[in-house]
């Protein structure tokens, strides 16, 4: 049993740091100053860079964040606070379908929503199917650190004569801030990866993109692109997209962890 | 019988015949008792006996759970509890829980937080070394103010949440069993500062110690699955207790 259950372990751990190295492997050889600061190349050209899918991944995330951090956030302490009623219910139970939703589905949706009327690709539509998105994932997360907020602290606000919102601002969000924004953060890395809801949203873009309305580049719709082509020089620049994306999603993992292990607010009791 | 009782004292809050229900559950059976200006009441009974259950119900702590329904009438100056606006009662009437539950800020702020949302004019600093030097906590803290309320002992932390209470210059402090989950010293120090709070304000304690009644109290409430059994002068209830069953529990012989 511990032989087999060991195996199986080490199967999982090994596939894990082999992807991981096969990506630091290649992408830490194509990577270069360029690939920040230069646009693509025309095609048949080498060189050139990702700074525009870079500069776009930003903007989209910016505005996944602008749409999903509201609604995620104040959808929480509705679910949290103002719970067991059937409204409640139904909203936990459509946050959860629709955290398995796949994201293609997302994309879809978005590009009925925020393409097809205005009948181009955009940065606006792009940040609309992440933002969608990113709602379900901070809404939960954010709900299960709002709960575990102990009981004796709201009593003790209102026994001072706190109003329930007063409470939830002063005493029980704050509580609960650290939590909330791991679960944030958790929420824009995993966003942060996803391609199939730019693909008929932000489209993708060789050039630059100024303002809202133009189709965008993106780093993992730049990926999907480059791997998918003939050339080896594009192929080097996917794998060092992947090694930027992944390096982000670190750091942004680490912040959360480093956020969390500075002590939950609250002691249990 | 003690002189206290045969002059007519003024109440600060008269409870009239209430019942109380956990939804279908009957958990409080005709309960009337009045609650004297700056004297100390206690609430003794064994666990399950409902005191707690009646404490709540004097700020309508009740309300938070769902299902709880509450008959009868309160009156905290004469005018009824239950037809005023909630939050502006539970300023009047502050509460300390079981467990100290300081909100995750420094002792200041802690102390403050009652002052802040009702949008107090006075000087809350000067507000806040007054209520820490009524509860006590104040040569102990003075220099570390701005520290986590969570620094401190569980001891310290309840005479905070005491401190916090009294910030707001209630008109009566219930207490819940306030020394259940603290050592025998901090327990004294805390009994200490409950005789010397009856200058400040009315206090009304549950307590499962009865030495700790007998200790603190000027009037005692003997309560027996929802039934007030003993309603006296602590004195008199601890030594002649008129109902059997007052002495049953006194004496140990039960609860």
């Amino acid at each position: 049993m511990l032989t087999m259950t060991g195996v199986c372990a080490f199967v999982a751990v090994a596939v894990l740091f082999f992807i991981l190295g096969y990506l630091v492997y290649h992408g830490s050889t194509s990577i270069s100053w360029n690939f920040f600061t230069k646009l693509p190349a025309p095609l048949g050209e080498t060189g050139g860079g990702m700074a525009n899918a870079i500069i776009g991944s930003g903007k989209l995330l910016l505005l996944a964040a602008l749409i999903g951090v509201p609604f995620g956030f104040l959808g929480a302490i509705y679910l949290a606070e103002f719970s067991g009623t059937t409204v409640a219910f139904i909203v936990r139970y459509a946050a959860d379908l629709l955290n398995g939703v796949p994201s293609i589905v997302i994309g879809i949706f978005a590009y009925i929503l925020a393409v097809l009327p205005f009948k181009h690709f955009s940065t606006t539509a792009g940040g609309i199917a992440l933002g969608l998105m990113m709602i379900p994932i901070t809404l939960r997360s954010t709900e299960e650190f709002l709960r575990a907020v102990p009981r004796n602290l709201r009593e003790g606000a209102m026994a001072l004569g706190a109003s329930k919102a007063k409470t939830i601002a002063t005493v029980i969000v704050p509580a609960a801030y650290r939590g909330i924004l791991t679960a944030v953060l958790l929420a824009f890395a995993r966003v942060a990866g996803e391609t199939a809801p730019l693909l008929f949203t932000a489209l993708g873009n060789r050039y630059w993109s100024p303002g809202w309305s133009q189709p965008t580049s993106a780093l993992p719709v730049m990926i999907y692109n480059y791997a998918l082509s003939p050339y080896e020089d594009w192929h080097r620049q996917a794998w060092a997209g992947g090694l930027v994306l992944l390096g982000l999603i670190l750091v942004i993992n680490i912040l959360a962890r480093a956020i969390l292990s500075r002590g939950v607010a609250v002691p249990r009791s | 019988m003690s002189r206290e009782a045969a002059a007519p004292l003024p109440m600060r809050m008269s409870i009239n015949k209430v019942n109380f229900f956990y939804g279908t559950k009957q958990t409080l059976f005709d309960i009337s008792l009045g609650i004297a200006v700056s004297k100390v009441t206690a609430l003794i009974g064994p666990s399950g006996c409902g005191k707690s259950t009646l404490l709540r119900t004097l700020n309508r702590m009740h309300e938070t759970v769902r299902h709880a329904r509450l008959e009868g009438e309160i009156l905290l100056d004469g005018q009824n509890i239950l037809a005023q606006d909630v939050t502006q009662l539970r300023r009047r009437v502050g509460m300390v829980f079981q467990r100290p539950n300081p909100f995750p800020k420094s002792i200041f702020d802690n102390v403050a937080y009652g002052l802040r949302i009702n949008g107090t004019k006075l000087p809350i600093a000067d507000a806040v070394e007054k209520s820490l030097r009524h509860a006590a906590l104040w040569d102990e803290v003075k220099d570390q103010l701005h520290k986590s309320a969570y620094d401190l002992s569980g001891g310290q932390q309840q005479r905070l949440c005491i401190a916090r209470a009294l910030a707001v210059e209630p008109e009566i402090l219930l207490l819940d069993e306030p020394c259940s989950a603290l050592d025998p010293i901090s327990t004294a120090k805390i009994e200490e500062l409950l005789v010397s709070l009856k200058d400040l304000c009315t206090v009304a304690i549950v307590t499962h110690n009865m030495q700790q009644a007998a200790r603190v109290s000027d009037f005692t409430a003997f309560l027996l699955t929802g039934q007030l059994i003993e309603f006296s002068p602590t004195p008199h209830l601890f030594t002649t207790p008129s109902d059997p069953r007052t002495e049953a529990y006194i004496t140990g012989r039960f609860g």
